[in-house]
């Protein structure tokens, strides 16, 4: 149970190798979550570390942490994973959806079969694995689903667009699913970075206003704390696309990237 | 009906559905019927926390369970759980009795006083609430209707069990006759916290009931100067019980109404006022219960809340007790109302908070920077010290520290597994603190 300061008990982190969600999961634990779920595709030898460049509270005990297999593209198994997950740390207090693939446009464009592939996970693995965690949350009547979603899905940018289209369906789809969950006790974060250095997006050249998974963690975890809906990452980014969302196609459609 | 609740801190509202039953039998029914996750009951929500909240589950309103008798005679008054103290002074005072031990509020009921076994002024003569009872019934988890007496394990297991070994419909504890409802108190200032300790273990040898306010926000040479007031039932006067509400806090105060300006103008208020060293009488209302007359006074903290930190520390770990004191004064925290008591003998109950030694409690506005991190600093040093905090009042202590803090708590989950093999009652608390 989430405490009256805001300290959250058990994770269930769907992405299980996610940067972003294992930063997220380390700073939880940071301030004193003791039982992790990690879902995650063909687990295999150790899992990654929770507690990596994180201080423990004083006198804790190290946290418990459960691998779970978890294929995004199985929606048939999503309901399991819950609830084996509910069964090995009991109530889920934070739930976070982070899975997702991030393919060039170039390379969508000349093969569509694995443009839909990868919608399949950035949108519709979302989807199930959302309804499933809004079942869990609701029954519970407490607990967040943060839903990892983009800038790039704020407004679709040709530079690349099945990647924002999939988020953009994405942002849609937990902002109704945090409409149709108030009121229950349990809520949905929407989660919006910009570019993020890391693993996913190596080798490309950062966008303007970028950010490290670090950084998005604590913005995350912060907006927890505060019970906030969404939070952009960073937060100047918020007013910058409210803005963008203004500019007239002509001049949307030579964005460079 | 379903409904967000929340304890008297106003912090971590949860969903629950509410039933009212008005008897035993009624109770036995909705246990019976009770879903996955669970019931618990509640009474007049002045635990601080999340103990009376059921999240997803179902929350039993005690409230409806009333009517008492008294036996003159023994001095035994036998109550249902849902009525109040208040409601039980207003009827014995008059007549030169008084309950066995009052908190700081008498709008708790009699199921809340037993299942947190509560404590007052005098508990380093009269001990807790528990130590009183002579035998209470309790609908298990099968939905029997059970009478306990101190002879059976699962009465200690209830006693201060927090409601998480079944309902407790009815509790049979004597009272203590008094004549006169006027209070003789003893009040005066203290200069600094060594000073405070000294004049209150002297003042616990002659009064039956002890209190010291502490002005956290003095630094340096008077850090931990207060108010002791020490007070006993006179030999002679009135016998009469009509306390008013002298105003209602508004509800909407907002956040940070309370902060260190606000408070240290209090405080110095507060301590400046009290004459330095002089005997008054007062009702019974003003001396036990002064936050009483302020109506819904938790509403003062604003939408965000207030956390209270009740902690013990035995005797000889007044260093422990120095230092976060100390530590409190040096960071500035913003306590409105802390008082300091000395315990004597704890009672029975195997998760209940009292034990000989010295008792802080400090309410600190939920939004305050950095209060996480340092109250998980004082858990520390206060297991560290053989002490504990208090459940009734707890919103945020982890499964790990209650685990150190409380011995009793393997035999108390023993006994609980027994009488609920399946974890039926269960609370926000019981989940967070892994009970």
């Amino acid at each position: 149970m989430k405490n009256a300061l805001g300290a959250v008990d058990t994770v269930l982190l769907l992405g299980g190798r996610s940067e972003i969600g294992l930063e997220i999961v380390r700073l939880l634990v940071g301030l004193g979550a003791s039982r992790v779920v990690l879902a995650m595709r063909e687990p295999a030898g150790e899992p990654p570390a929770v507690t990596l460049n994180v201080e423990r509270p004083a006198g804790a005990a190290s946290p418990e942490v459960h691998v779970l297999p978890f294929d995004a593209l199985d929606a048939a198994s999503h309901g399991e994973v819950f609830e084996r997950a509910v069964e090995l740390v009991g109530d889920l207090d934070v739930v976070i959806s982070a899975f997702g693939v991030l393919g060039g446009q170039a390379d969508y464009d000349a093969d569509p079969a694995a443009a839909m592939a990868d919608v399949a996970v950035n949108y519709g693995a979302h989807v199930s694995a959302g309804l499933h965690a809004a079942r869990v949350l609701r029954r519970q009547g407490h607990g967040t689903l943060v839903v990892l979603s983009s800038v790039a899905g704020a407004r679709v940018r040709r530079a690349n667009f099945v990647y924002g289209s999939a988020k953009a369906g994405l942002d849609g789809f937990a902002q109704g699913l945090g409409d149709a969950l108030h009121g229950t006790g349990a809520r949905v974060l929407i989660v919006r970075p910009g570019f993020v250095i890391g693993r996913m997006t190596e080798g490309l050249t950062p966008a303007p206003l970028p950010s490290t998974p670090r950084q998005v963690a604590l913005a995350t975890v912060r907006a927890l704390r505060e019970g906030a809906d969404s939070v952009w990452v960073p937060a100047a980014l918020g007013p910058a696309f409210r803005l963008m969302r203004l500019l007239p196609r002509a001049l949307w459609r030579r964005m460079p990237r | 009906m379903t409904d967000f609740l929340t304890g008297w801190g106003r912090t971590s509202p949860s969903p629950a559905t509410l039933a009212r039953p008005r008897d035993a039998a009624e109770v036995a029914a909705l246990v019976a019927a009770a879903s996955g996750r669970g019931v618990v009951a509640r009474g007049l929500g002045r635990a601080y926390g999340d103990a009376a909240q059921n999240s997803g589950g179902l929350v039993l309103d005690c409230t409806g369970l009333g009517g008492w008798t008294f036996d003159e005679a023994s001095g035994l008054v036998t109550a249902s759980a849902g009525v109040s103290l208040h409601e039980l002074m207003t009827a014995l005072v008059p007549r030169g009795w008084f309950v066995p031990v009052s908190p700081g509020t008498r709008y708790v009921t009699v199921g809340g006083a037993v299942a947190a076994d509560v404590h007052g002024k005098n508990h380093h003569r009269d001990s807790s609430f528990g130590a009183h009872l002579r035998s209470l019934t309790l609908v298990t988890a099968g939905g029997a209707v059970r009478t306990l007496t101190p002879d059976d394990p699962l009465f200690h297991a209830t006693v201060g069990g927090m409601g998480l070994t079944g309902v407790v419909c009815e509790a049979t504890f004597g009272c203590v006759p008094m004549a006169s409802s006027l209070m003789r108190v003893d009040v005066r200032r203290t200069g600094d916290l060594d000073e405070t300790l000294a004049a209150m273990a002297e003042d616990d040898d002659s009064h039956r009931y002890t209190v010291a306010w502490i002005d956290l926000l003095a630094r340096g040479r008077r850090m931990g100067r207060g108010v002791l007031t020490s007070g006993d039932h006179a030999d002679r006067g009135t016998l009469e019980f009509a306390p008013r509400t002298l105003l209602r806090a508004p509800g909407w105060a907002p956040n940070g109404l309370l902060n260190g300006v606000s408070v240290r103008a209090f405080n110095e208020a507060w301590y400046r006022r009290a004459p330095r060293r002089a005997s008054v009488v007062q009702g019974i209302a003003p001396f036990f219960h002064p936050l009483d007359a302020v109506g819904g006074w938790n509403r003062v903290y604003g939408s965000r809340g207030f956390v209270q930190y009740q902690f013990v520390v035995p005797f000889g770990a007044e260093k422990t007790l120095r230092e976060i004191v100390g530590r409190l004064s040096s960071t500035g925290t913003v306590s409105f109302l802390t008082v300091l008591k000395r315990f004597g003998a704890g009672s029975s109950g195997l998760l209940s908070f009292p034990m000989p030694g010295w008792t802080l409690a400090l309410d600190i506005p939920a939004g305050q920077r950095g209060l996480s991190r340092l109250l998980r600093g004082f858990d520390e040093r206060v297991a560290e010290a053989g002490g504990r905090v208090y459940l009734a009042k707890d919103a945020r202590l982890r499964a790990d520290m209650m685990a150190r803090m409380y011995p009793g708590l393997d035999r108390w989950r023993r006994i609980r597994d027994e009488a609920d093999p399946a974890g039926l009652f269960r609370s926000d608390l019981a989940r967070r603190l892994g009970l």
